[in-house]
């Protein structure tokens, strides 16, 4: 059923030294922090991040509830905030599909799409034989996701030991090292470009439409760096 | 559980879940080495870009607290690390946190 070799290599992964495990872990410790402080108590709290498992999503459901809106709004905000995860699974699926692995593998894992499995997958699936990659994948996801639950639960009963100031140390953890696998990733002009783009796009979209500011800068700056980048080739 | 953290916590994971399974859906018969990937493999690493920088730039939560000139020395100075420590996530990582913490308690 799953190649458990290949399932414990991805899921080892993040034992590596560069390994996304730590800054994860301390991203999902502020997370448990912040939910305890709104009032979440324990089981809801796992129980969000067992379901969600995405950092944004989290942080906009919190802030939604402490405003009191609506279902419909928390629905619609999370959609907006986490529809990067679309063209995320897109440019990630192909690169695992392949006629032997059963559908269910693929609609399962699917879950487990969060930026930093995906970097880690985009950076080492060429190591893995086309055919095992989405084994080596629900290994990175289920070791990213077990991490993302400790750190929640690790946050939830620390919260009361961490003040502001290790909170806000807490909190440009996540963004920095994701611009660092950004910035390690980027050895193409297409996706240096993509970097770069989406990078000065985003905050400019920002003044227009906060809301659509993400998907905006993403679209805009995405595609100009692809036709930029076929030009280039042609 | 209150009932209505529990539905909050399940919308939001169908508003998570639901763009994920749309796109382990569509990407279906989509060849890696085709342009509609490449398109996609672009507006992915632009998307997360932009969120990057919106998270940077204009924060929510407790990163709101923190000035731009501190938010934007922990950025240049963690890249920094970066470069100098041969492109390991991990050391840069773990110094925007030290740096962010130490400058927000004297900023």
């Amino acid at each position: 059923m799953i190649n458990k070799k290949i399932f414990f290599k991805g899921y080892k992964s993040i034992l590596a030294h560069d390994s996304p495990a730590i800054a994860l872990g301390f991203c999902f410790i502020a997370i448990g922090a912040l939910l305890k402080n709104l009032g979440f108590n324990i089981q809801e709290s796992i129980f969000s991040t067992m379901l969600t498992y995405a950092l944004p999503g989290s942080l906009v459901m919190a802030e939604s509830l402490l405003v009191g809106a609506s279902l419909l709004n928390i629905f619609l905000a999370v959609w907006f905030v986490n529809a990067r995860l679309y063209p995320m699974a897109v440019s990630l699926f192909p690169l695992m599909m392949h006629k032997n692995q059963p559908k269910w593998k693929y609609y399962f894992s699917c879950h487990f799409i969060a930026v930093s499995a995906w970097l880690i997958m985009k950076s080492n699936y060429k190591s893995i034989p086309k055919e095992l990659r989405i084994d080596y994948w629900i290994g990175i996801g289920s070791a990213t996701w077990s991490v993302a639950v400790l750190g929640t639960f690790i946050g939830f009963y620390f919260s009361e030991f961490l003040n502001k100031e290790i909170m806000m140390g807490l909190a440009i953890l996540n963004p920095i090292y994701f611009l660092c696998m950004m910035v390690g990733a980027s050895k193409t002009i297409q996706i240096t470009l993509s970097v770069l783009l989406g990078t000065i796009l985003g905050p400019i979209f920002y003044f227009f439409s906060p809301e659509w500011s993400i998907l905006l800068g993403g679209v805009v700056g995405g595609t100009t760096a692809y036709l930029i980048g076929e030009i280039n080739v042609s | 559980m209150s009932v209505s953290v529990v539905y909050a916590i399940l919308v939001t994971s169908l508003a998570t879940f639901l763009s994920r399974f749309l796109g382990a859906v569509s990407s279906q018969g989509i060849k890696e080495t085709s342009k509609i990937f490449k398109w996609f493999n672009c507006l992915a690493y632009a998307t997360l870009a932009a969120l990057i920088a919106r998270t940077i730039i204009f924060p929510v939560g407790i990163l709101n607290e923190a000035g731009y000139l501190v938010r934007l020395l922990v950025v240049i100075s963690s890249l920094v690390v970066f470069f100098f420590s041969k492109k390991n996530y991990v050391y840069p990582t773990i110094f925007s946190a030290v740096c962010m913490a130490v400058l927000a308690s004297y900023f």
